[in-house]
């Protein structure tokens, strides 16, 4: 576990210097991405499915992310960006790819399925603590104006 | 309506380039839009329009003046230059910037590099190898082997692009060079899970964000750009996958 969490804490940041983020926030991109493993792993190990712990996952980086958006006053694109990498289904692809080769079509269909599942689960789980993000913020700003 | 609105025209420039940075850089499609009517307003200009798709914006004011347009060429992914320009923004809106001050700022801003140096952005993609690797439950052993692979793939996808500049040949060719470079080691006896080698080291090419962009472009309602982006993102990933199969076919 401790290898898994270093790993995905330095692939995050490296992710942070190739999409140019800026250099203070780094740590914090590694951070997020951390997070978010940590959290997938999890679930992994206690045999949920791959798509349940990938939204799961995708959700607690969002709101990681959202919360150092506005920390920092800087666009939450750089910390969920960094984050989402390690969860982008890249081995089911390749596996699919290498099914499609050796023109196994029936195993590769079910793999590229599967990846496109987690894909999906991903952006939902960004999409949800979007949602859930605004839902807050209205309520918030709306007591308030209730109270005058 | 001239006298009325003097600096109309500055607004619109500012506002698209703005635009024009952040959509280069890999911004949201709604970020971009916020930020251009963001700028508008702090004008005092209520009622601003923008299109935004990845290869271009239109953006009007409401009146008399056109509607101006601008293409969008060639883009990367720079999130510092994202952060700066919505700086630029926040500090407009909060009255701490002048119009003419955010027009030279922005353009010292769109001509300036703060990408990383090369050696070091080939350092973080092999390191990323092998951690990839390591979290996708690889060896020890085949660490050394895929920061090789990942590095080496990423110097070819970066120097072919700048030959050729079409992303998907060069993601191509870098892809299979990493697939050959697995396949030597495995061959050779350095490495021993050839699956896991490729797969920690394409990581650096996979275009993350070009994926949820897309996703979050559609969910957001921005049809068009959502749609362009998941192609690219999908025409990326059959450059990766292609490059890949080749090499997984021959052995």
């Amino acid at each position: 576990m401790i290898v898994h969490l270093i790993t995905s804490f330095i692939a995050s940041a490296a992710f942070g210097i190739l999409f140019n983020a800026p250099k203070k926030s780094l740590l914090k991109c590694g951070f997020v991405g951390m997070a978010g493993w940590f959290v997938y792993i999890f679930l992994v190990n206690k045999e949920f499915d791959a798509v349940v712990a990938s939204l799961v996952a995708a959700f607690v980086i969002a709101v990681i992310s959202q919360i150092f958006a506005r920390m920092y006053k800087t666009p939450i694109i750089i910390f969920s960006v960094a984050g989402i990498i390690p969860l982008v289904p890249g081995g089911l692809a390749y596996d699919a790819m290498r099914h499609f080769v050796v023109n196994d079509y029936n195993g590769a269909i079910q793999l590229a399925a599967k990846a496109f599942m987690i894909s999906g689960a991903i952006a939902v789980g960004l999409v949800i603590s979007e949602v859930l993000y605004q839902l807050f913020m209205k309520i918030k700003f709306k007591q308030p104006k209730k109270a005058n | 309506m001239e006298n009325r609105f003097p600096q109309t025209y500055e607004v619109i420039e500012l506002c698209l380039l703005a635009g024009k940075i952040m959509l280069q850089c890999g911004a949201e499609t709604y970020r971009v839009e916020d930020t251009m009517s963001r700028i508008a307003a702090s004008f005092g200009i209520p009622q601003s329009h923008s299109y935004v798709t990845p290869t271009g914006i239109i953006f009007s004011i409401d009146g008399t003046e056109p509607a101006k347009f601008m293409r969008i060429s060639e883009r990367t992914t720079d999130l510092y230059k994202v952060t700066l320009v919505n700086g630029v923004s926040r500090k407009l809106s909060s009255g701490e910037m002048t119009l003419e001050q955010a027009l030279i700022r922005l353009k010292e801003i769109q001509d300036a590099d703060f990408t990383f140096p090369i050696y070091q952005q080939i350092i973080a993609a092999s390191i990323s190898s092998g951690c990839f690797l390591m979290m996708f439950l690889g060896q020890w052993s085949d660490f050394i082997p895929a920061v090789i692979a990942g590095g080496l793939g990423f110097v070819c996808f970066v120097y072919i692009h700048q030959i050729l500049k079409v992303r998907f040949f060069s993601e191509f060719v870098a892809s299979l060079v990493i697939g050959l470079i697995a396949f030597l080691f495995v061959k050779i006896g350095v490495g021993t899970q050839l699956d896991k080698i490729i797969i920690g080291s394409v990581m650096p090419l996979v275009p993350g964000l070009l994926i949820t962009n897309a996703v979050r472009d559609l969910m957001a309602g921005h049809l068009v750009s959502g749609l362009s982006k998941g192609a690219d993102a999908f025409l990326t990933a059959c450059a990766i996958g292609t490059g890949i199969a080749v090499v997984v076919a021959f052995y």
